[in-house]
């Protein structure tokens, strides 16, 4: 018997919203399947449950907010199907659900609610919750969802975001016109509503005094990111620094193999960049890892944090597991694959489990050079600018390169400026050497 | 393909390839990969589904040349049948 709690999905994070349960009482999960799908003040998620068993009870209705380690639900042995208190629950089917740890779950035949399924769902404006499952274990099909009525409650087509901040301001979604595709509603068109009208007071502590100035009406991403950085400039004492990176032998590297390749498997200049960070990180342990209870702890393994920027505003940063040891196109391939479901809001929980060092890289509009503030409780922080022509001296002459500046910003706690300078002479010398990344 | 029926698939693999875009209002001429903020992977994403639509290789020197409507539409009408 184990319990399913509401993890934790970034040191940022103290509760989280159910928005949906993938598995029902009676259903057999494998440890890895995805069992529900959790919205926290920053991203939806997909979170796998870490036990094998049967489904016995699900203790939290969809649409709840709960604290971090609140049971949501219980499992139980595989096999035999266990009479939890007061509630019968149907026996698990022999051929229960069986997935790969890491994969959604996927019964057999087509009765799925995947994202496909939501996606579809999201696109028709059909409310899921308000859907009946004909699949195996209530599972809702696509011809579920196909044939719902579009006529109810949720008709109104919006993203899951812009439900949320209509929410939070009081906005009734059906007065508003949508931009987005087939006129779903963004969050933008909620945004562009309540500019300048102070929200409907959704917080749920109250402020301790009030305050003289109307507040801004703050997005929930934000205020995440605002506790979080404040308490990482509070705490951590900050050092930086920062080299520039001649990246013409990378660059002259990667455009050959470019050019012998499809489109699929080429490589952009942040799949380098990662790579030689991560390598880094293993040749300087002292920046990967992190600061608990005054000391510093090093990770086993890297897990390299990637701050994606969101369409909509706010950022998160989910981890890209073994970085260091995965070969460079699998790493590309990762690396878009992440950002994709970042941006489309659909990460799973062990991607954002803490990631051991992050990457801030403000990629091709950014600008020259970006210092961080660090993501506690880790101890470094990645900066890399936007790659650029720029003159260099070679062998005593002006020529022009394409060269990127990397800079660090660390815990002073943890390491002192030479570990850190050794940590981006590192990354230097591995981008002279693209080929062996 | 012809031009016209260029623009409409570029129009098409631009909506599927960026989430959110809309690639309805972006004017001929204008940048789309500035003005519909595009990262490298963004891009990367659009030339790959381009790619698979028109069968074309679309090799990485002619990127400067598909950054735009006007641009993506005469690259692909004059190397696929029509002009």
């Amino acid at each position: 018997m184990a319990d399913f709690t509401m993890p934790s999905l970034g040191s940022d994070m103290d509760e989280g919203t159910l928005v949906e349960w993938l598995v029902s009482p009676g259903d057999t999960v494998t440890k890895g399947d995805v069992v529900a799908v959790v919205e926290t003040a920053k991203s939806t998620i997909e979170v796998e449950c870490f036990d094998s068993g049967t489904v016995s009870a699900l203790l939290v209705t969809p649409g709840t907010t709960v604290p971090v380690g609140t049971r949501m639900a219980v499992i139980g042995p595989a096999v035999e199907p266990r009479a939890t208190a007061g509630a019968k629950q149907p026996a698990a089917p022999a051929t229960g659900l069986r997935a790969a740890p890491g994969r959604t779950v996927v019964p057999g035949g087509d009765a799925v609610s995947t994202p496909l399924v939501r996606h579809l769902a999201e696109r028709k404006g059909v409310d899921l919750s308000s859907v009946h499952g004909s699949g195996k274990g209530g599972r809702i099909t696509r011809s579920d969802v196909e044939h719902a009525p579009v006529e109810g409650p949720h008709r109104v087509k919006a993203s899951p975001l812009a439900r949320r901040l209509a929410q939070e301001a009081g906005v009734d979604l059906s007065t508003l016109r949508g931009t987005g595709r087939d006129g779903t509603i963004r969050a933008d068109d909620v945004r562009a509503t309540t500019e300048g009208h102070p929200a409907r007071t959704g917080e749920r502590h109250e402020p301790v005094r009030p305050s003289p100035a109307t507040p801004e009406p703050l997005h929930p991403a934000r205020s995440a990111i605002a506790a979080l950085m404040a308490r990482a400039n509070r705490e951590i004492p900050h050092y930086y620094l920062s080299t520039k990176v001649d990246l013409a032998v990378a660059m002259s590297w990667m455009r050959d193999r470019n050019a012998s390749v499809p489109v699929a498997e080429r490589l952009v200049p942040a799949a380098l960049l990662l790579k030689s960070v991560a390598l880094a990180a293993r040749q300087v342990p002292e920046l990967n890892g992190y600061w608990r209870e005054e000391a510093f702890f090093p990770a086993s393994a890297v897990r390299l944090g990637v701050a994606v920027s969101l369409r909509g505003g706010g950022l998160v940063a989910p981890a890209l597991t073994d970085a260091d040891t995965m070969p460079l196109p699998e790493l590309m391939a990762t690396l878009k694959d992440l950002v994709s479901r970042a941006r489309g809001g659909r990460l799973r929980a062990s991607e954002t489990a803490d990631p051991t060092l992050t990457v801030t890289n403000l990629g091709d509009q950014g600008v020259e050079a970006v210092f961080g503030v660090i993501y506690p409780p880790q101890v470094a922080l990645v900066g890399l600018g936007r790659v650029i022509e720029q003159p260099v001296a070679v062998d005593g002459m002006l020529t022009v390169h394409p060269t990127v500046t990397a800079t660090l910003s660390a815990d002073h706690r943890a390491s002192d400026g030479a570990t850190g300078a050794r940590f981006l002479t590192a990354i230097d010398r591995l981008l002279q050497r693209p080929e062996e990344l | 393909m012809n031009r016209d029926e260029a623009l409409v698939l570029i129009k098409d693999v631009l909506t599927s390839a960026v989430p959110g875009a809309d690639a309805s209002v972006l004017s001929p001429d204008e940048n789309f990969r500035d003005s519909l903020e595009m990262d490298s992977l963004d891009f990367l994403n659009f030339i790959e589904a381009l790619g698979e639509r028109t069968g074309l290789p679309l090799p990485e020197t002619d990127y400067p040349a598909l950054n735009t409507l006007h641009g993506c539409a005469d690259y692909i009408a004059s190397r696929t049948s029509g002009q």
